[in-house]
């Protein structure tokens, strides 16, 4: 994999060389292996802290809505996933396309930090990445499975934008099904249901670090900031309170949501977020026809489009028991 | 405080479209056919003007019962509004229904300008429904209620 990072960087440097761009969006170095974080590069003096890691699992395309408005051209770095996310964001004008010049990039699924500690390594200094094995601190070798982000487990996603492809590996596929747990939860009856959502949603602390990572998330003006809507802030009254919360975030990007996995990756709670997206997303699959958000940038989404035969609400129950 | 809330009686809130619904409860007035006093109307545009978060609210504020009332599909008075509705509405419910909130709390109903007796009877049946349920403790807020 470190060649894969040396081929993304010297794009990175051709990029900036030729002149073909003014900036890249990328990922720069943390303090560790594992705390890289999104950074825009304006010189190829600064790429000496470029990183592209298993720990690369920020989906960038967000950061273009202010960054493509910018002066000049910026080149972005997209995993498959986010070219999605991307796609979605120009779909809804969000942002501005001549600014942009997207690259894709290989991805063979980007790492859970909380999986290494639970397969017992207590610090992570540094991983040598394979295709299927990873090997920690140059000793323990762990299955790439093993300590996979849940999103990466279940993606079978291809690159669906971008001018070029950085690719040294196909990407190995997935045959898990994205929606099992969804599907769990539905055989469930009512009472457990509630009960489970009882237990996780009262774990959030309104953060709402879910929103502000989505790409799908895009309002200029929020609900929840709005200081009258009475549900700009956390309550502690209640404790349940929070559901109103999260069916409201959930159905605000219904039908645009292309589960990119970054709300349930970001939730300092480990709320399974991607639970309440997938509901919908299976619900809408079932009762409008498969849709994929992000798949290309012209189609009407399945919440901005109607067929007169359309099912009831009263008999739209989505496979719930 | 126990007493007062044996007696409360469960509080229905109805959003009744302008154009259809709204005019089909004053047709159930106006021939003197009756639905339950708990049942609060609140008027709007069109049913596509209900925000998912109209719905929550209500519940949250101490509803037992929500009712979206529109135009028959075909017959919204800004044409397609109701079919949105219809859309956005089965999404809704069924992930009410998924988080194992009761899903007989929430319904809609295509009523009519001349529809007044389908208005009281809908009503009617609703309030019935809801009375059997209770009280609606898993979408409270303990903040809102009395
Ligand atoms: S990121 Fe998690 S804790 Fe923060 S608001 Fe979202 S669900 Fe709540
Ligand atoms: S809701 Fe979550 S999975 Fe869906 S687009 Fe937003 S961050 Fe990605
Ligand atoms: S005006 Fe009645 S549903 Fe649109």
């Amino acid at each position: 994999m470190q060649r894969l990072e040396n081929a993304v960087l010297s794009k990175a440097k051709e990029l900036l060389e030729s002149g073909k761009v003014s900036r890249v969006l990328g990922w720069t170095k943390g303090e560790f292996c594992y705390d890289v974080s999104p950074c825009v590069f304006n010189t190829v003096d600064e790429l000496k802290n470029f990183v592209y890691n298993g720990f690369c699992g920020a989906n960038l395309s967000k950061y273009l809505i202010n960054e493509s408005k910018k002066e000049g051209k910026i080149a972005v770095f997209l995993k498959p996933c986010d070219t999605y996310s991307y796609n979605q964001l120009v779909k809804e004008h969000r942002i501005k396309v001549e600014n942009v010049y997207a690259v894709g990039v290989e991805c063979q699924g980007k790492f859970d930090i909380e999986k290494f500690y639970a397969k017992g390594v207590g610090f992570v200094a540094s991983v040598e990445e394979g295709l299927t094995e990873v090997k920690v601190n140059g000793e323990t070798v762990l299955n790439r499975n093993d300590v996979k982000l849940e999103r990466c487990l279940v993606c079978n996603k291809k690159h669906v934008a971008g001018e070029e492809i950085v690719e040294l590996n196909e990407k190995l596929p997935s045959d898990s099904d994205r929606f099992e747990m969804v599907k769990k939860l539905e055989a469930m009856t009512a009472d457990e249901r509630f009960a489970f959502w009882k237990k996780e949603l009262s774990k959030c602390i309104r953060c709402n670090a879910c929103r502000n990572v989505c790409p799908a998330c895009n309002c200029t003006k929020c609900v929840f900031d709005n200081p009258n809507s009475e549900v700009s802030a956390k309550a502690n009254a209640t404790s349940f309170e929070e559901q109103m919360f999260h069916i409201i975030r959930a159905f605000h990007v219904a039908g645009r949501c292309t589960d990119c996995g970054e709300c349930s990756r970001v939730c300092p709670q480990n709320i399974p977020l991607h639970l309440l997206n997938r509901k919908f997303i299976s619900d809408i699959d079932k009762l409008y026809g498969e849709y994929q958000a992000g798949e290309d940038t012209t189609s009407k989404g399945p919440l901005t489009s109607f067929t007169k035969e359309d099912a009831e609400p009263s008999d739209a129950v989505g496979g719930n028991k | 405080m126990q007493e007062i809330n044996k007696e409360r009686k469960p509080l229905i809130v109805a959003f009744c479209c302008n154009w259809c619904s709204y005019a089909g409860a004053d047709l159930a007035g106006s021939s003197r056919l009756s639905y339950p006093a708990n049942v609060k109307i609140i008027r709007v545009p069109c049913s596509c003007r209900v925000n998912p978060l109209f719905i929550l609210k209500a519940f949250q504020r101490g509803a037992d019962g929500v009712i979206l009332c529109g135009c028959h599909p075909g017959d919204c008075h800004y044409t397609t509004g109701n079919y949105y509705t219809r859309r956005r509405m089965s999404l809704l419910f069924s992930m009410l229904d998924y988080l194992g909130i009761e899903r007989e709390r929430t319904r809609v109903e295509w009523v009519s300008a001349a529809e007044g007796a389908k208005f009281s009877n809908v009503m009617n049946d609703f309030a019935k429904t809801i009375n059997e349920l209770g009280e609606n403790k898993r979408l409270e807020d303990l903040r809102c209620k009395d």
